[in-house]
């Protein structure tokens, strides 16, 4: 669904992407480890043409983004919906209002067809009767959640998920870990999932990957992410859940952690 | 010990750290109006663009147009009234003080009336505009545009540049009108002129030609207003947070401030002393 050849990308000189190269299958939930500046959210914003690499391709369904014009660039970013670490809720507008939006603007549906759409979108995140909140009236974890209701609102193929635990309680965190594995069983999509939230990680993720030093290191099904012998990768694997570790919902994970915290 | 280098090294040194500091902040600057060029470009190009969205517009006219008509209306009062004492004290001195009539009417309509109305709207519009589209880009809302598959040029730009296009000359008539009002009161009640002479004087000065110079400054400066406060939000970066949408919200009246009286300084000699208009 989407390949990633070669990837380089800087900052004012600073290199943060170094030729990466990744391959995302088709109706797989990936999720991108990595610690933070690595360039995790920056590979999202490269994905769906926020930003322009300094060199290497991507490719979506097999169209290349960076040779795209601009319209057929929005025609592509209609393909993927990306849910924002922040939710990035048009915070003018009504929950209606946001999740209708592209509908609005791109098809010819009328006011009652796009509403029908929109409750039946809320309904998917589990937040019936909302239509006429406003972002500021929401807590964290229903922004998130409207956010995704946004995403999936012109039936995408693909879902990007930044982050999508951040900042939350640890039973929002499950909530959320729990739509994120829905929708890909309901809605048959690719899921791309960047986070640093390791139960999260292991929860919903059937093919997980880690950026370190502006390449993947490490790239497999949970199970052999959890036998690789990578230092970098157990070494984040397990500083990365020690204090969650009484939360830790996934068996296979606590028994990992426990095991190298023993060793 | 390491050979210290000599005084003509040192020098030679010098001057290429200078020419490297100097040549960065030239290419910095150069880069900045390039992109902002881009901008305008890109702005107008999108104005003859569909779809047209007139509810965006609508929405905009009425918050740039309908609701500074108040704020407008009370400093034409008081620009027309200042004038009005000034004019009559100047022009006293030269025993000419039965002109004050044409003074005001030709002082607001050519250039305090644009000029006035321009000022206001920088500060209350201008600024607004920045801190608004400034806040969505810091919280990631105008990228979120971008992945919809929606411009945000031609979303958030475009219906405020026409909306301040148009609403500055209508509210420059406003302006204008109102200040004419406010210096007939003072010049009427307080310096006991005959108000019929008055308002003789300011219609046999009333010409289409300086109506028409008054428009044209108002449109421009309403353009200016539009796209500098637009183009300060939208290049707002995200890592400035809350300080960086305020200096850009400063910035953003002040480089209006100044391009409304240069813009001022070019309109006036184009049409005075260029196409010698009246």
């Amino acid at each position: 669904m989407i390949q990633i050849k070669n990837l380089w990308k800087s900052f004012e000189g600073k290199e943060v992407l170094k030729g990466l190269d990744l391959h995302i299958p088709r109706g797989e939930t990936l999720v991108i480890m990595g610690r933070s500046g690595c360039g995790k959210s920056l590979l999202l914003k490269l994905v769906t043409g926020l930003m322009q690499p300094d060199a290497g391709e991507i490719l979506v369904d097999g169209e290349e983004i960076s040779g795209l014009k601009f319209k057929e660039l929005n025609q592509m970013r209609r393909k993927i919906g990306l849910l924002f670490q922040s939710a990035a809720l048009f915070d003018s507008m009504t929950v209606e209002e946001n999740v209708g939006f592209m509908l609005a603007q791109h098809t010819k549906l009328s006011r009652a067809e796009i509403r029908e759409i929109v409750i039946e979108k809320l309904h998917l995140v589990d937040l019936d009767g909302t239509e006429h909140l406003r972002p500021a009236e929401l807590s964290g974890g229903m922004r998130k959640r409207v956010g995704l209701a946004r995403a999936i609102a012109f039936d995408p193929e693909v879902i990007l998920y930044d982050e999508p635990t951040t900042g939350l309680d640890p039973v929002t965190c499950v909530e959320i870990n729990r739509l994120i594995q829905s929708l890909h069983a309901k809605l048959e999509v690719t899921s791309v999932v960047v986070t640093h939230d390791m139960d999260s990680a292991f929860t919903v993720a059937t093919r997980m990957a880690m950026i370190h030093s502006g390449k993947i290191v490490a790239f497999g099904h949970p199970n052999e992410m959890l036998e690789n012998d990578d230092p970098i990768l157990q070494q984040f694997i397990l500083l990365g859940a020690p204090e969650q570790i009484l939360n830790v919902s996934n068996p296979v994970l606590k028994e990992f952690i426990l095991n190298l915290r023993e060793d | 010990m390491a050979d210290q280098p000599s005084v003509p090294q040192q020098k030679t040194v010098s001057l290429l750290r200078f020419a490297d500091f100097a040549g960065g902040r030239i290419l910095y600057r150069l880069s900045g109006f390039g992109r902002a060029s881009i901008f305008v470009f890109r702005t107008l190009a999108l104005l003859f663009k569909p779809p047209f969205q007139l509810n965006l517009l609508v929405r905009q006219l009425r918050l740039i147009g309908v609701d500074s008509l108040s704020v407008v209306l009370v400093s034409g009062i008081f620009t027309g009234m200042v004038l009005a004492t000034q004019g009559y004290i100047q022009l006293s001195d030269l025993s000419a003080e039965g002109q004050i009539g044409r003074f005001v009417c030709v002082s607001l309509i050519k250039e305090l009336g644009p000029m006035v109305t321009g000022f206001v709207l920088a500060g209350r519009i201008g600024a607004s505009i920045t801190a608004e589209l400034g806040t969505m880009k810091v919280t990631e809302q105008i990228d979120a545009l971008s992945v919809m598959g929606t411009d945000p040029v031609k979303y958030l730009v475009v219906p405020r540049f026409l909306a301040c296009a148009y609403m500055l000359p209508i509210l420059t008539v406003f302006s204008t009108f109102s200040g004419i009002a406010g210096g007939y009161v003072v010049a009427v009640y307080v310096f006991s002129m005959n108000g019929v002479f008055f308002m003789k004087q300011v219609q046999s000065y009333l010409y289409i030609s300086s109506i028409c110079i008054s428009l044209i400054k108002a449109t421009s400066f309403g353009m200016a207003i539009a796209l500098v406060g637009c183009y300060k939000g939208f290049t707002i970066s995200v890592a400035g947070g809350a300080e960086g949408v305020g200096k850009a919200t400063t910035g953003s009246a002040v480089v209006s401030l100044m391009l409304i009286l240069v813009l001022d300084v070019l309109l006036n000699h184009l049409l005075f002393t260029l196409l010698q208009l009246k």
